[in-house]
């Protein structure tokens, strides 16, 4: 296991040194959105981005936005940032690189005005804490963790609310598809989504304060959920940070592989995000459960313990404990399979064991799923058990309509049924699982790790972006070169200031 | 004409008719809730209906099983099958298919074409994180795709396509103002004619949700696709079309 964690860090390591040399326009944008921008103009492109886009021009990137936002408003081209934000994008901006003492005022300016943003994700935090303590948390682990997605912020509500009332511990509102791939975050309440709901700062806010008020009522605080990633990670996590979200889906390498962005663009942002989400206390959900939904789970199992320490990694460096750690994997091997259940048992207490503190995310079958709801029922009670068995943090609740409709009302309803019954017939068995140190499951659990070790000695020799470039991670070849967001992408200058990185940076582990 | 055959659903003994469903309706579980449910159940033709089941989902809605036998009949002779004009191919189908009949993998280029910004469409399709629980083409092993993203112009689409040699173009229209989705596509396909000897052109695919379906030739391409297609789809029928 020292070996494993060992050689994570080295693979890790050059992709750290990458994240810190280079910054993005939605890192930029993240900054200034810490300092209170919002709002979007006619043609309902955010103001950040215009900001952004427009400092961009006139001064290029390299030493950040900060400096020249903040030299530009201390010189008093305009009162606050909305009017910089204003004229800039007609071209008025007047930018410069400040030096000597303007260097200084706009260096404190900016720091003073960034830092309202850090405190507001630090007056969130404490809430939370008091809203913990006042109302009571989650009865038990696994948390049950069910989703919404109507695409309408108003019709997500009730229903998740409702799923509240019904024991959801955790909502999730899946965002629109596509989102990610857009390179501005929307503005105010939205209502058109596509097969899930805009992730907007307003409708974070909205949603926050309805759960609270349902945490009221059942005496327990009820967590949301939602997505930092794609091309406007950083912005997503600062807006995630100052609405109180509790969770975020945050991986390494998911927008590299399954959306193609660029991987440089990727990491960079993620850096920035996952350092927001500690200070925010954060909990990140990582995507392993993708990898198993395009390879196979038992010839790809150790794949997912190789991203798994990769994400440890980052997340440790970018300043996460453990306990924010939602580490993914998934029920995904085919139940066709000889002794399939011993295997997801092995592969998941491997999880457990290599991250003892970690609230694991434990994801139900999808792509063993079929048309056959009565089988998938089974499948979803023997998901439930084994995530029962090896004491997984976070309970995806499984359906037995996947792949066949969104979850209707009752399908809801039986499935927490199933994660109820379960979950209380099981209570505490977690001491009595046991399996012998030579037996099938200790064996499997030993196998996956040795493929996994072997796998990042790979990496560590050819370079993790090699790796990703040639397609070692879901079959998916993602050079460094090309993806989406790439042209976002700016190498830092020695000058280079960034008061949000400067407030949240931690001494590296 | 076809001799008439008869059958009955079978539970436990021929004829007997028996049925199962499942259903909530927005109605306090309770007595009224049952009689409802067996009265909605007796409309579908079950008689006598069991309502073996029923529970109170939230404080509005109760969810019931029923079971009973249908008075309903089926007559084998009368049955027709909807036939779609291309088999339906799991992805290592498409992928053998296309590895022995082309010998070469497929090249499919995507784009959303003119000014239209919204990739929704084309990257369900395209992406490997597919639509519907379908994996998007990119995951096909033997096809190269090339995702050109939003608003590419033509002269563009057509020349990245020759560079490429492409062997199908997938055009995604999701603006519709004007009619613009229309326009664009009888831009793309001229411009097509245009560029590649007849019957040279690569195969042209158009997508998008406000489409017909059965306008392909009426807009001078082989095939239109409508909302909710799946990545599924969209590779079976381009194995089919062109292997």
């Amino acid at each position: 296991m020292r070996r494993a964690r060992t050689l994570a860090r080295r693979a890790g390591r050059p992709i750290v040194d990458l994240a810190t040399s280079h910054t993005t326009v939605s890192l930029e944008r993240a900054t200034i959105r810490l300092a209170g921008l919002e709002g979007a103009d006619g043609e309902r492109v955010p103001w950040v981005n215009r900001l952004v886009d427009a400092v961009r021009q006139e001064v290029g990137l390299e030493h950040g936005v900060a400096l020249p936002v903040w030299d530009a408003l201390v010189r008093g081209q305009a009162p606050d940032l909305l009017t910089l934000a204003q004229k800039a994008a007609t071209g008025g901006g007047g930018f410069r690189i400040p030096a000597g003492r303007d260097l200084v005022r706009a260096r404190s300016a900016a720091k003073k005005a960034v830092g309202q943003g850090i405190r507001r994700i630090d007056n969130s935090r404490r809430q939370r804490e008091r809203l913990i303590r006042r109302h009571g948390d989650a009865p038990r682990r696994p948390w049950i963790y069910l989703i919404v997605a109507t695409g309408d912020i108003y019709e997500d509500i009730p229903q998740a609310c409702a799923a509240a009332r019904a024991g959801a511990d955790v909502i999730a509102v899946i965002r629109s598809t596509g989102q990610s791939l857009l390179d501005y975050v929307p503005e105010g309440a939205t209502r058109e989504g596509y097969a899930g709901t805009y992730a907007t700062g307003e409708n974070f806010r909205l949603m926050r304060a309805a759960l609270d008020e349902v945490s009221r009522e059942l005496g327990r605080y009820v967590r949301l959920t939602n997505y930092a990633s794609g091309l406007c990670m950083p912005e997503i996590a600062a807006l995630a940070g100052m609405e109180r979200l509790d969770m975020m889906l945050n991986d390494s390498m998911y927008g590299i592989l399954f959306r193609d962005i660029n991987p440089v663009r990727t990491f960079v942002d993620q850096r920035f995000s996952r350092q927001i989400h500690a200070r925010a206390g954060i909990v990140i959900n990582t995507g392993e459960d993708n990898y198993l939904t395009t390879a196979d789970a038992v010839e790809a199992a150790h794949t997912v313990t190789v991203s798994q320490l990769l994400n440890e990694f980052f997340a440790k460096e970018a300043g996460l404990p453990e306990e924010l750690m939602g580490l993914g994997h998934a029920f995904e091997i085919d139940p066709a399979v000889p002794q399939s259940f011993r295997l997801e048992l092995a592969h998941a207490l491997l999880a457990r064991t290599l991250f003892p503190a970690a609230p694991l995310k434990w994801m139900p079958p999808t792509r063993h799923m079929t048309g056959d709801v009565f089988r998938g029922y089974l499948l979803n009670g023997f998901f439930n058990l084994a995530g029962a068995l090896t004491g997984q943090g976070i309970l995806l609740v499984g359906m037995m309509t996947e792949a066949v409709v969104t979850p209707w009302l009752s399908d809801r309803d039986l499935a927490l049924d199933n994660v109820r019954y379960v979950l209380d017939a099981c209570e505490g068995l977690t001491e009595d699982f046991n399996p012998p140190p030579d037996g099938f499951i200790a064996n499997r659990a030993q196998q996956v790790l040795g493929e996994a070790v072997e796998l990042l000695e790979r990496i560590v020799d050819e370079g993790l972006l090699a790796a990703i470039g040639d397609g070692t991670f879901a079959g998916m070849r993602r050079p460094e070169n090309a993806g989406r967001g790439l042209d976002g992408v700016v190498k830092r200058a020695d000058g280079y200031v960034n008061p949000a990185i400067e407030a949240l940076e931690v001494v590296a582990p | 004409m076809t001799e008439r055959k008869l059958v009955r659903p079978y539970g436990d003994t021929t004829g007997d008719g028996m049925v199962q469903v499942s259903f909530t309706l927005p109605v306090p579980a309770g007595k009224q809730a049952e009689g409802a449910a067996a009265q909605l159940a007796a409309s579908m033709g079950i008689d006598p209906a069991m309502v073996v089941h029923s529970k109170a989902v939230g404080a509005d809605h109760t969810f019931f099983v029923i079971y009973g036998p249908v008075k309903h009949l089926v007559d084998l002779s009368a049955v027709t099958v909807a036939e779609r004009d291309y088999p339906l191919l799991s992805p290592k189908e498409v992928n053998t298919g296309i590895r022995r009949g082309l010998r070469r993998k497929m090249v499919v280029l995507g784009a959303c074409v003119g000014t239209d910004a919204h990739t929704v469409g084309i990257d369900a399709i395209l992406n490997i994180k597919g639509f519907a629980g379908e994996k998007g083409l990119e995951y096909y092993r033997e096809m190269r795709v090339v995702n050109l993203g939003a608003q590419v112009g033509v002269p563009q689409l057509v020349e990245r396509a020759q560079k490429e040699k492409a062997d199908a173009v997938l055009i995604s229209q999701v603006v519709t103002q004007k009619e613009a989705h229309l326009t664009t596509t009888r831009e793309v396909a001229a411009a097509f004619s245009e560029a590649y000897p007849a019957g040279r052109r690569p195969l042209l695919v158009v997508g998008g949700p406000r489409f017909d379906e059965s306008a392909a030739a009426a807009l001078g391409v082989d095939r239109i696709f409508g909302r909710g297609t799946t990545p599924g789809e969209v590779a079976s029928y381009l194995a089919h079309a062109l292997v």
